[in-house]
């Protein structure tokens, strides 16, 4: 994996999620993004604004709980970010995946 | 909390009233050993009213919402006001989430675990099963018991080898999670549990539909599994009367301070145990040690002195991982499970994060601790309601 010489100061996990989510900025979440092939546009970035929301209020995040938030469907989620757009769009956004307790 | 309060409050001042809206009081736990024979519908449930402490009300009725502004909790036939009101109604599965889920098959070909109605269906499917495919699935977090569908799992193939059928099982583990462990310690240190028991992992999956007339699940990338036999995980939610209330999130679930289990909309109502949103696991443990926090924190409130931010997250729990072996985590909202000794530093006898013959002998001790000490207030001997950190690998 080539780390760009900005996020080479961010501290992340093994994964490539930011342990400090104070660190995220927009500069960092579009050089993620490249490292996910993903080039984002004004609509990724409204996506990342409301999944950030989410989690500083403490919600779980789920596909279907983005399904149900009315932001965006899921056909548009899996579009924005192929492949797993939750663990993408969580590690773009600079918080921590879903888990589970272990 | 009625037990805790009821020794603690003057009678003359304070009436404690009880309303449950169901007969049956269940040992939830049980009904992961319910489908493998283990334990018998016996073991896990029990009159409710029995487990009413002296010189409390018991009303045992359908409750219609609550009315936070009046103070006012109004019944199928009755209203009651209240000073102070403690919101313990738990979470539940909600199948109807997803399409499908509910179908024609349901208890058929697709079951759950739990409720006492799918976990003996289960077991009465399971007792004379020829094999194929089993799919054990999950929906999404959060769900009560998060441990609970890999155990399982691992159960399954145990009872399969049991039987001297497992080579006639397929057994599939379907989550929407990146992988069966998602902290970083237990993905090191148990990891290889999928493999040594060959079980096949689907990682990534979020189910958009359960197809009944091709048995499969669909998820929303295009992804299937197919199975003879799925058990699944649904959608777990907090009770209906709380969105009839207006007091829920999109899930049901309680806003509530993480710390001090005081509503966040109103001073007078306190939330315990799965019923509120706070991050920590939905877990009978963690409704154990938030009583005794929320007993000291409504002594706190009666007097008005501010509460205790005291509530650190705590869980504890046995995982089992099958032939007769589990394991055990301990952690809180910060510190994620880790290897040790329990609770004795050194000593254990219980060993964190490992298996061990002694941690499944804990787990099947605790239905006993749970109906005699849990349901009673009474302490679990040398646990604090705060996370210890003795005797952890940190």
């Amino acid at each position: 994996m080539e780390t760009q010489v900005n996020l080479s100061k961010v501290d992340r996990n093994q994964e490539g999620y930011l342990n400090d989510f104070s660190q995220w900025n927009k500069e960092v979440g579009e050089e993620i993004a490249k490292e996910e092939g993903i080039e984002m546009t004004p609509r990724h970035w409204e996506v990342i604004a409301w999944i950030q929301e989410q989690y500083k209020a403490d919600k779980a995040l789920s596909v279907r709980g983005i399904k149900k938030s009315g932001v965006l469907d899921i056909k548009e989620f899996y579009a924005l970010f192929p492949g797993g757009p939750l663990k993408i769009s969580t590690k773009i956004a600079g918080i921590p995946k879903p888990k589970s307790c272990i | 909390m009625a037990n805790h309060l009821r020794s603690k409050l003057k009678k003359d001042q304070w009436q404690i009233t009880i309303v449950d809206q169901y007969r049956t009081h269940y040992y939830q736990p049980g009904f992961l050993f319910l489908p493998f024979d283990i334990y018998t519908e016996d073991q896990v449930k029990k009159v409710g009213k029995k487990f009413i402490p002296k010189g409390v009300n018991y009303v045992q009725k359908k409750i219609d919402k609550i009315l936070p502004e009046e103070n006012k909790v109004k019944l199928e036939d009755e209203t009651i006001n209240y000073d102070i009101l403690i919101i313990a109604t738990g979470s539940k599965i909600a199948p109807e989430e997803v399409e499908g889920m509910k179908g024609k098959n349901w208890h058929k070909n697709v079951f759950d675990f739990y409720t006492y109605e799918g976990s003996l269906a289960l077991r009465n499917k399971l007792r004379d099963w020829q094999g194929g495919k089993m799919v054990v699935h999950l929906t999404e977090m959060p769900i009560k018991c998060p441990v609970a569908p890999l155990e399982f799992a691992f159960l399954a193939d145990s009872y399969f080898k049991e039987k001297g059928m497992r080579d006639k099982v397929e057994l599939t583990y379907v989550t929407p999670l990146s992988g069966a462990f998602t902290k970083e310690k237990s993905a090191e240190t148990l990891g290889y549990l999928l493999e040594e028991k060959n079980i096949n992992l689907e990682i990534d999956f979020a189910i958009e539909k359960v197809d009944n007339d091709n048995n499969k699940i669909v998820d929303y990338g295009g992804k299937e599994v197919e199975y003879d036999l799925l058990v699944t995980i649904p959608t777990n939610m907090g009770d209906e009367l709380l969105e009839r209330s207006g007091m829920g999130d999109d899930l049901n679930f309680v806003p509530t301070d993480h710390h001090t289990l005081q509503s966040k909309d109103h001073e007078n109502i306190f939330v315990i145990g799965d019923a509120t949103d706070v991050p920590a696991s939905k877990a009978g443990s963690v409704a154990h040690f938030q009583s005794e926090t929320l007993t000291d924190n409504i002594l706190l409130y009666i007097d008005g002195k501010p509460l205790k931010e005291e509530f650190d997250g705590h869980a504890n729990c046995f995982i089992e991982t099958g032939d007769n072996k589990a394991l055990l985590i301990d952690f809180n909202y910060k510190q994620q499970p880790v290897e040790g000794t329990f609770p004795f530093p050194g000593l254990g006898p219980l060993k964190l994060l490992k298996e061990s013959v002694f941690n499944h002998w804990g787990k099947l001790a605790f239905r006993w601790i749970y109906w005699n000490m849990l349901l009673k207030g009474i302490p679990i001997p040398f646990v604090g309601r705060n996370m210890s950190t003795k005797g952890k690998k940190l």
